[in-house]
């Protein structure tokens, strides 16, 4: 079935497809609407679930944590500082293995208060544990929220995502959707059943006092779930393919075979990079663009293999790391090591401004005329 | 099941392999014991005791028993003594534990 869906109706329709069993939320802008509509379809009887009121981001986190370790399949949603009040729980559902999934709207870090697209919010949870992908449009929203479910939950990987899409430019944008129908996806994704879970008959305690002598394995057992990570993601991507008709993978690569110049970029400005792509093309330049969906696990090799032949690589952040440049294009410099192809990083963006078609043209045209440089600012105003 | 029964829970870990993913006590924490910091241990004089219950109910773990007179599980008392300071009878007394 297709329907014309916001990004945020398209989230809380993919929660619905996943049958998730407890939904514990806090309204912010521009994430809201997510959990409206869930609390909707809850009490008009369409999902059997817990919407569970919680008074700050925080309790609605901590509320999954506590329902997953129970064995049951939870979702929140957030954006921005809701993001960052979550923080301590964000540690927590990863180093205790729960395979919660949480929409981010991304959204920009106040002050100055803002409400409009920038990835730092969820960037600056790289560190916690968290697989994160970043999606290009509402139909990737869907289908990473029901994939997302499949990857965390399985034994060998047992890991939380937090699947992020633009403010207003996906969170508020209406696009066709396909929902698919209700049996394949109930097939593709089976009920949660954790071998291990909160059961009063018998009884055991999550998170406990861990001495030196195993907290250091299960920092080791994490960094190894994100490594089989990468593979499964790819699996499972492919297996979405065959039942589904889009397959999906820790990147995207658009023109980039043949390309002279690479352009690596994530969420919404990968659409735009397209279209900048044609455009170029149509003039005889040589250009690809590499969309990066996972950012934890980093797809190292991905990027590697795919602007291996390139002159140039350019990388366009919507978020940056103050005293050092952009996150995703500190990632990609350090997946090429070892290489001397020249690199651009691009910061474009921040705070909801708009990255044109002409703006990504005239990363392209920085890059044929000068030396690499790890900061270029796209249209500051200085 | 006797508090001295054996945890037959309890696995052998040599290495990451034999760790669940994540750290979860297998069995409740009737065979993890948390009272070996204690350093101060409070000693109930039941000469004294009116059998309130008001330890019981200011003992922030569950370590005072609600038997008669209360009893202190010392598998998991602390040595906050808050119970001693709490006791309207002062029936509650210290030790230095090691004594």
């Amino acid at each position: 079935m297709k329907k014309v869906l916001t990004g945020n109706f398209t989230a809380a329709y993919a929660a619905t497809a996943a049958k998730v069993d407890v939904i514990a939320a806090y309204p912010i802008t521009p994430q809201t609407t997510i959990v409206e509509l869930l609390s909707e379809i809850v009490a008009d009887g369409k999902l059997d679930a817990d919407f569970v009121k919680v008074e700050s981001e925080h309790s609605a986190l901590a509320a999954c944590i506590g329902a997953q370790a129970a064995g049951a399949r939870t979702f929140t949603a957030t954006s921005a500082q809701g993001l960052a009040l979550m923080h301590e729980m964000i540690h927590w559902a990863a180093r205790g293995r729960l395979p919660i999934v949480l929409a981010n709207v991304n959204r920009a870090m106040a002050p100055g208060w803002s409400i409009w697209a920038d990835a730092t919010d969820s960037v600056a949870q790289r560190d916690t544990g968290w697989m994160q992908v970043y999606c290009e449009n509402n139909q990737e929203v869907f289908d990473t929220i029901l994939m997302s479910y499949k990857i965390g939950e399985r034994e060998d990987i047992l890991l939380p995502t937090l699947v992020n899409l633009d403010a207003f430019f996906l969170s508020h944008t209406s696009q066709v959707v396909d929902l698919y129908d209700e049996k394949t996806i109930d097939s593709f994704l089976p009920k949660y059943n954790p071998k291990i879970k909160l059961d009063e008959k018998s009884p055991c305690s999550f998170g406990a006092l861990t001495a030196p002598d195993h907290y250091y394995e299960f920092s080791y057992k994490i960094q190894k779930a994100h490594e089989s990570a990468t593979q499964v993601i790819k699996e499972v991507g492919k297996e979405f393919g065959k039942t589904f008709g889009r397959e999906y993978g820790l990147v995207d690569a658009y023109k980039c075979d043949d390309a002279d110049y690479i352009l690596i970029n994530y969420s919404t400005i990968a659409g735009t990079a397209k279209d900048a792509v044609d455009r170029m093309r149509d003039k005889g330049i040589k250009v690809g663009t590499l969309k990066v969906r996972y950012f934890r696990p980093f797809p190292y090799e991905e990027i590697k293999s795919t602007v291996s032949n390139a002159k140039k690589i350019g990388v366009i952040d919507r978020a940056v790391s103050y005293g050092q440049e952009g996150p995703f294009f500190n990632e990609t410099k350090a997946s090429l090591y070892g290489k001397t192809t020249p690199m651009y990083g691009f910061l474009a963006g921040l705070g909801g401004r708009d990255v044109s078609i002409k703006d990504i043209e005239s990363m392209v045209d920085y890059m044929k005329t000068n030396d690499p440089e790890n900061k270029i600012w796209i249209g500051v105003k200085e | 099941m006797s508090k001295n029964e054996k945890n037959k829970y309890e696995v052998e870990i040599k290495g990451a392999k034999d760790m669940p993913s994540m750290p979860a006590s297998l069995g409740s924490m009737k065979y993890n014991k948390t009272a070996s910091w204690r350093s101060i241990k409070p000693v109930i004089i039941t000469e004294k005791c009116k059998n309130c219950m008001i330890c019981w109910k200011f003992c922030p773990e569950p370590a005072i028993l609600p038997t008669t007179p209360p009893t202190i599980d010392y598998d998991y008392c602390k040595g906050c003594g808050i119970c001693v300071v709490e006791c309207p009878f002062d029936a509650i007394k210290t030790e230095k534990e090691g004594k």
